[in-house]
């Protein structure tokens, strides 16, 4: 069932991190007084933070007259909303159909070697989140993954982990 | 000069190839040397096994170069452009003479995907200048009142291409026939199958001949809102929408009084869906559009009664609408000249697996599994044997080689057991084990039930613990037995089509290939090998040359050796990972 899925973002949600609430202000007087906005707000509060912190879903509760409840229940109904931080890259395997006769497993299991995560957590350096996919519609190039919004195709788990570790170097490098 | 064209493939699957970097290759080339050709964009055109395609077009004919990198890139302009010489070795497609690539477009009728790959989505002047809005023009001009419209639709026999197979032009009509002050058409855009690809690729390559189908729906029930209700993990196909709702709006074919037709009004918003399969099914879908969890609700009543906000609504699939101006424009005779008795026209798939040509197909209905797998698809690679193909994903089933003889039409198909779905094709070879593709299938629906229905919720669970202990070798006498008789009792006490059809795939794997359920539960086997749990992992002592890696690699330390010298493996300590076969770069880890 599909609320499964909370069970472990709920237990590691951090103590504290301060959220700017005023960020908020547009997108509240913006969606003032419409219909059907909830689906809408949670995305672009996603999109704001990366995440839904419980500080914004308080303030859109209060000012947009949305039920607390009833925001937790679709946040938590659907695969897209998170209720705690990501990495600065997201790593979404494809385990579509065509992704999983072509061994998608594999894939995860490399990179879950690779960066000594699970499905659905992120490295200490906050770097990376891996995240499992239904399909990313790319079936011709099986295996697919995708980070951030580039594609990468046609791999293998050595091809996966090449491709993060680069990524990290290349963070490492700059950050010096 | 100055006619020369060439037109880069800017689809998902093409910039996932790196077209992207090769557009911007041939723009610095073409800045930087001056050449005289006009270089513009396009979208799939569905040979996604060649990606990345250009295409170039000059006074001679038309060249389609395939699996193009930035070197080729290169060659092509210098020797092609330059030179007047086009570079035979990477032409896969040219209307000059034949290619092997031939025969994947020969076989093909392309109505929906019409415009995919021949215009540059995101300028409305290409759209109509295939004939775009021409259908729209004609319903104004001529003045083809909503029961005309109707009318013709049902004569087309065009039934509903999300896989419901409804007529379209009757949910037309029971919507068109409600009364009521306002009414809304839904685009169901949330392509949730796993394995599906036709409606990102209609949205990306397309996005104005869905626009029109709306259009024209909206015109036939008298609806004053339209919602394209689409995937949010699309973002190019979502981009590519809003720029051309955008640009109809400019032209006056959304607004206000469209075309001049008195008192006919509407506009279209795009929702983005947030990540629910079950929001492909209606009510769910309605329930996502109105802000709630995306739970399925009883039926009646039927949406085209009430349905968005209470208001009689109509809700049809990208496909579905693509096909409408081209119904509208050429007459319903022309289109139900294809197709079979019962299905009329064409059907759009997603050919994905273990296929030589992976990619799109528009092909008429009535074509034979075994021509599209093998006339269009090229086969299977490596010379595999072919052994099912999978049709219409969680909710269908898998259908096995003997019966490829299956013509493609609602009916054929549904007699399998498997159902026509949206067109997701995902072919199998020898290497692929039935069981775990039933799993593989229940494992998602059990994960995307929304939990209302008991059967639902706790029977695919149940049949998922099923399936796990088989493919780990610990399968009783009597698991097939169990399994079939929960499939029936979740198929017939779930209230919406995804529990209703979320057996599907174990009953059909269970019909067609009930052996292999047998050699994993009597014998402890899996003949395609893929079951981890029952397989085991040696070490080749011709091919191992002791690079030590798969012993550091072992998580479980179950391999020994040092180093140049032959490696073994532990079985006692194996738990059969298969860390050491993906590592090892001499093939020396054997399977068995």
């Amino acid at each position: 069932m599909r609320v499964e899925r909370i069970k472990k973002e709920r237990r590691d949600l951090p103590a504290c991190l301060k959220t700017d609430v005023s960020l908020l202000d547009e997108l509240i007087q913006r969606y003032s007084g419409k219909k059907g906005i909830m689906i809408p707000v949670l995305q672009e509060t996603q999109d704001i933070y990366g995440y839904l912190p419980r500080e914004a879903f308080e303030r859109l509760s209060r000012e947009l007259d949305l039920n607390l409840s009833d925001m937790y229940g679709v946040a938590t109904f659907y695969a897209q909303f998170r209720l705690k931080p990501v990495g600065r890259y997201i790593v979404k395997i494809c385990h579509g159909t065509a992704c999983h006769v072509q061994n998608a497993g594999t894939i995860s299991e490399a990179l879950e070697e690779a960066l000594k995560i699970t499905d659905g957590e992120t490295t200490g350096d906050g770097l990376f989140t891996l995240e499992s996919v239904a399909c990313l519609g790319c079936c011709s190039l099986a295996p697919v993954m995708m980070i951030g919004d580039d594609t990468f195709g046609k791999l293998t788990g050595r091809d996966a982990v090449r491709i993060v570790k680069e990524i990290r170097l290349k963070n490492r490098n700059t950050s010096i | 000069m100055g006619t020369t064209r060439v037109i880069v493939g800017l689809g998902s699957c093409g910039i996932a190839a790196g077209a992207g970097k090769i557009y911007e290759k041939i723009r610095a080339i073409k800045d930087a040397e001056n050449l005289d050709f006009r270089l513009t964009r396009t979208s799939c055109i569905g040979m996604c096994y060649r990606e990345p395609l250009v295409e170039i077009i000059d006074e001679n004919g038309q060249y389609l170069y395939g699996e193009i990198d930035e070197s080729k890139a290169v060659e092509i302009l210098n020797s092609h452009i330059v030179n007047g010489n086009p570079v035979r070795d990477y032409i896969v497609y040219t209307d000059l003479y034949d290619t092997p690539d031939r025969h994947y477009f020969d076989g093909q009728v392309r109505i929906a995907l019409r415009n995919c790959g021949m215009m540059d989505p995101e300028v409305i002047g290409e759209y109509e200048a295939r004939e775009g809005y021409a259908a729209l023009k004609k319903i104004a001009d001529e003045n083809i009142l909503p029961p005309g419209i109707i009318q013709e639709v049902i004569d087309s026999g065009l039934r509903g291409r999300g896989g419901g197979g409804f007529s379209t032009g009757l949910k037309w009509k029971f919507t068109y026939d409600s009364k009521s002050d306002i009414k809304y058409v839904i685009c169901n855009a949330d392509e949730g199958d796993p394995g599906a690809f036709m409606d990102r690729s209609l949205l990306e390559g397309d996005p104005h001949s869905v626009i029109e189908g709306m259009i024209i729906a909206a015109r036939a029930v008298g609806a004053s809102g339209g919602i394209i209700y689409c995937r949010a993990e699309y973002p190019l196909a979502l981009k590519r929408l809003r720029i051309a709702i955008k640009q109809a709006g400019e032209r006056g074919y959304l607004g206000r009084d469209i075309l001049g037709m008195k008192g006919f009004d509407l506009d279209i918003t795009v929702k983005e869906g947030a990540g629910a399969f079950v929001c492909g099914e209606e009510t769910a879908l309605i329930a996502s559009v109105e802000g709630a969890r995306g739970m399925p609700g009883r039926r009646p009543p039927f949406p085209a009664t009430s349905g968005l906000w209470k208001k009689p609504t109509s809700i049809n699939n990208v496909e579905t609408f693509a096909n409408i101006p081209w119904i509208m424009l050429k007459g319903a005779a022309e289109y139900s000249r294809y197709g079979t008795e019962k299905s009329k026209g064409t059907k759009v798939f997603a050919l994905a697996g273990k296929i030589r040509n992976g990619g799109l197909v528009e092909v008429p209905m009535g074509i034979t599994i075994k021509d599209i797998v093998f006339k269009l698809g090229g086969g299977i690679p490596g010379d595999k044997k072919f052994k099912a193909v999978q049709l219409g994903g969680p909710s269908g089933g898998c259908i096995p080689e003997y019966l490829s003889g299956t013509r493609v039409d609602y009916d054929s198909v549904n007699a399998t057991g498997a159902i026509m779905g949206s067109g997701g094709m995902v072919v199998m070879d020898e290497s692929t084990c039935m069981v775990d593709i039933a799993k593989f299938f229940l494992d998602f629906t059990r994960k995307e039930s929304c939990g209302k229905c008991t059967f639902c919720r706790i029977g695919t669970k149940r049949m998922l613990e099923m399936l796990e202990r088989i493919t780990e070798g610990a399968g009783r006498e009597g698991d097939i037995e169990k399994l079939e008789e929960l499939a029936y009792q979740i198929r017939d006490n779930s209230l919406c089509g995804l529990g209703q059809t979320a057996p599907n795939p174990v009953l059909t794997t269970i019909r067609y290939f009930r052996d292999e359920y047998e050699a994993h539960i009597k014998m402890g086997k899996c003949p395609a090998r893929v079951c981890k749990k029952l397989i085991t992992y040696e070490i080749d002592a011709f091919k191992c040359t002791g690079c030590t890696v798969c012993a550091r690699k072992c998580p479980v330390n179950a391999i020994t050796g040092e180093r140049k010298q032959l490696h073994t493996i532990d079985q006692e300590l194996c738990t059969s990972c298969g860390i050491c076969y993906s590592r090892c770069k001499f093939d020396a880890i054997i399977l068995s």
